[in-house]
C-alpha cells in the first residue's frame, strides 16, 4: 500500500526524457510555481545589502536583497530575482525561506550555506541541474559581505 | 478537466486515425518474413512493392530509389555516411549547413574522425543558406553536400533547387558531388518531388507525417551506390538489413499520401493560423524577437525570444496550463548548451536563453491559438517579474 502512495505522489513531479534522467521534485515545483519571497516590480525594499552571482551567457543569474537586524546581526528580511530555469528559481525562493525562518538567521552562518543544504530541502534536484542553477548562496554571500561593508563599525 | 493544446509537431506528430487503422491487420494477419518464398511471405512482400511503390510515386521516383529505414536519424546517417565511405576513393571532402539536424551533424563528426574534411556552411541571420557559400565551399574532391529542406527548430525552408543547381553544375556529368537533403520536416508542407527539386537523397520521417515513429525513409537516386550502416541482409538490396516491418511500411505510405493530398489547403490554414499567432503575441508582449524568415519558413513553424526570460521555466509555466512547447534553452539540454541553431543565428547569448518553439498541426484550432494568447501574456510577465534582467527597470 505505501508502495503505491509513492508512485502516485511521483506522478506530481515533473518527469522529462525516456521515464525520468531528471525529475523536479513536489517542492522544487511548489518553490517555482508559488515562489516566496521575490522582490515585486513595485515593492520599495531599503535592503541593507545587496548581492548577485551568475552569468546571462552562462542562463542563470541570482540577485539577493538583505535586511539585517543590527543588534542580534540576523537576517530580518529578504528579496530576491532570479533569471533561469525552474530550479533556478526555486532554488532561490527556498533560499530565501531558510534565511529567513525562525526568527532569521545569523549573517555569519548564512555566509556558509552551502548549495547541497539548498538541495537537500528541495527534496532533491536532477544531478546535471545541480552546479548551474544552485547559485543562490553566492549571492547571499555577496549581500552579506556588501552588508559588512556598508556597516563596517 | 483542463485544456489541452499541443503545439509540438515538429517535435512527434499524433497518428492519423486512419493510418493506425489500415496498419492494423499487418500485425496480425501479414506476419511471414517477406524473404521467404513461400505464400507467406509473397503476400507480404507484394504489399511492400506497392507501398513502395506508391511512396515513389508521391516523391516522383523510381520503385528501385525508396529504401525504408528505422527513422529519420537512420536516412541522415546511411546518407552521409554511407555515400562517403562508398565514394571515398573519389574524394574526402564534404559540405554541410551549421543548422542540419544532430543526424546529419553528428555523422559528419563521425566521418571526421574517419579522416574526412568537412566544411559546416554558416547562415545569414534569418537562418537561409546563401547557395553562393555552397559554390564557394565546394572543392574538386567534394563528394557530398548535405542541406536541410526545412530547419526543424526555426523552420526556415533552404533553397534546395539553387543549391541543386550549383552541385550538378559542379558534377559535369561526373559522379561527384552528390546532393542529400534532409528533408523530414517537408510531408504536408512542401512539395517533394525529387526531380523537381533536384536532390540525389533524401530523408524522411513517419513520426512527423502522422505517421507511426519507428520507420524512415532514404531516396537515393538510381546510378548511386552507398554502403550499408547496416548491413548482414539483401533487404532493401543490400543497402539496410532487417526484416521489413510490413505494418510500419504501411503507416508512412498511407501517412505519405494523406499528408501529399491535404498538403496545399492545410499548408494555407496553417500560414494564417501561424501568422495571426506571431501578431498577436508580438501585440500583447513587449520584446518579443521572431527568429527565422518570416515567411521563407514552414507554415506551422513559430520560434520566438522573450527578452528576459529563460525558456525551461516558460515550458513549464505553459505545461502547467496544459500547453506543450519546446525551447531552445541550454539548460533544456542534456549537455547544458544552447541551441546550435540559436547560436548560429547570431543572438545574443542572453537572449538565446528564452527561445520557444511552438509548432501547430493538423489539429490545431483557432481557439486552441486564443487559449495560449489568453495564457502567455500572464506567463511573460511573470516570469520577467521574478526575473533579474528587469530589476531596477520600469
Amino acid at each position: 500500500m505505501e508502495k503505491n502512495n509513492t508512485k502516485v505522489k511521483k506522478s506530481n513531479d515533473v518527469v522529462c526524457g525516456d521515464g525520468g534522467f531528471w525529475v523536479y521534485s513536489g517542492v522544487v515545483k511548489e518553490h517555482f510555481f508559488k515562489p516566496k519571497n521575490f522582490l515585486k516590480e513595485d515593492e520599495d525594499f531599503a535592503a541593507d545589502g545587496i548581492g548577485s552571482c551568475g552569468s546571462y551567457a552562462c542562463g542563470d543569474v541570482m540577485m539577493f536583497l538583505i535586511k539585517v537586524n543590527k543588534k542580534t546581526k540576523k537576517i530580518s528580511d529578504c528579496r530576491w530575482r532570479t533569471f533561469g530555469c525552474a530550479s533556478a528559481i526555486a532554488s532561490t525562493s527556498m533560499l530565501s525561506v531558510m534565511v529567513t525562518e525562525n526568527g532569521g538567521m545569523e549573517i555569519r552562518k548564512a555566509r556558509l550555506i552551502k548549495p547541497q543544504q539548498i538541495v537537500d530541502r528541495l527534496g532533491g534536484l536532477p544531478d546535471r541541474k545541480f552546479h548551474c542553477s544552485v547559485l543562490g548562496h553566492m549571492a547571499l554571500r555577496d549581500a552579506v559581505d556588501d552588508f559588512e561593508k556598508k556597516h563596517a563599525s | 478537466m483542463k485544456r489541452k493544446v499541443y503545439l509540438d509537431y515538429a517535435a512527434a506528430t499524433p497518428i492519423d486515425p486512419r493510418v493506425r487503422k489500415e496498419m492494423s491487420p499487418y500485425f496480425e494477419r501479414y506476419y511471414g518474413n517477406a524473404s521467404s518464398i513461400h505464400s507467406f511471405g509473397r503476400e507480404v512482400s507484394n504489399v511492400i512493392r506497392n507501398a513502395r511503390t506508391d511512396i515513389a510515386a508521391i516523391l516522383n521516383a523510381d520503385v528501385s530509389e525508396i529504401i525504408f529505414t528505422g527513422s529519420g536519424s537512420e536516412s541522415d546517417t546511411l546518407a552521409i555516411m554511407g555515400i562517403a565511405r562508398k565514394y571515398k576513393h573519389l574524394g574526402k571532402h564534404i559540405i554541410m549547413s551549421s543548422i542540419e539536424h544532430k543526424a546529419v551533424l553528428q555523422a559528419g563528426h563521425a566521418l571526421e574522425r574517419e579522416g574526412f574534411q568537412v566544411s559546416y556552411i554558416g547562415v545569414a541571420k534569418n537562418g537561409i543558406v546563401n547557395p553562393k557559400n555552397i559554390r564557394e565551399a565546394l572543392r574538386k574532391d567534394t563528394i557530398l553536400v548535405s542541406v536541410m529542406y526545412a530547419n526543424n527548430e526555426i523552420g526556415t525552408i533552404q533553397p534546395i533547387k539553387d543549391i541543386s543547381q550549383i552541385v550538378r553544375h559542379a558534377r559535369n556529368n561526373g559522379v561527384i558531388p552528390i546532393f542529400h537533403t534532409d528533408a523530414c520536416q517537408a510531408p504536408g508542407a512542401l512539395p517533394l518531388d525529387v526531380k523537381k527539386l533536384g536532390v540525389d537523397a533524401l530523408s524522411l520521417n513517419g513520426s512527423k507525417m502522422y505517421g507511426p515513429k519507428g520507420i524512415g525513409i532514404l531516396y537515393l537516386r538510381e546510378g548511386i551506390d552507398i554502403e550499408a550502416i547496416i548491413p548482414g541482409g539483401e533487404q532493401e538490396r543490400g543497402r539496410r538489413a532487417g526484416t521489413e516491418s510490413v505494418a510500419l511500411i504501411i503507416g508512412i505510405d498511407r501517412a505519405f499520401r494523406y499528408a501529399e493530398k491535404d498538403r496545399i489547403k492545410e499548408s494555407k490554414r496553417l500560414s494564417i493560423l501561424r501568422d495571426y499567432f506571431i501578431r498577436e503575441i508580438k501585440r500583447k508582449i513587449p520584446g518579443v524577437m521572431l527568429n527565422g524568415h518570416a515567411t521563407k519558413r514552414l507554415p506551422n513553424n513559430i520560434n520566438l525570444i522573450f527578452e528576459g526570460i529563460e525558456g525551461e521555466s516558460l515550458v513549464l509555466m505553459l505545461d502547467q496550463e496544459g500547453i506543450a512547447a519546446s525551447t531552445g534553452s541550454a539548460c533544456n539540454s542534456f549537455d547544458l548548451k544552447p541551441s546550435h541553431v540559436l547560436t548560429e543565428l547570431n543572438i545574443p547569448e542572453d537572449m538565446a536563453h528564452g527561445s520557444l518553439r511552438m509548432t501547430l498541426g493538423r489539429l490545431t484550432t483557432k481557439t486552441d491559438i486564443n487559449y495560449v494568447l489568453k495564457k502567455l501574456p500572464g506567463i511573460i510577465s511573470r516570469l520577467r517579474e521574478l526575473s533579474t534582467i528587469t530589476y531596477g527597470k520600469k
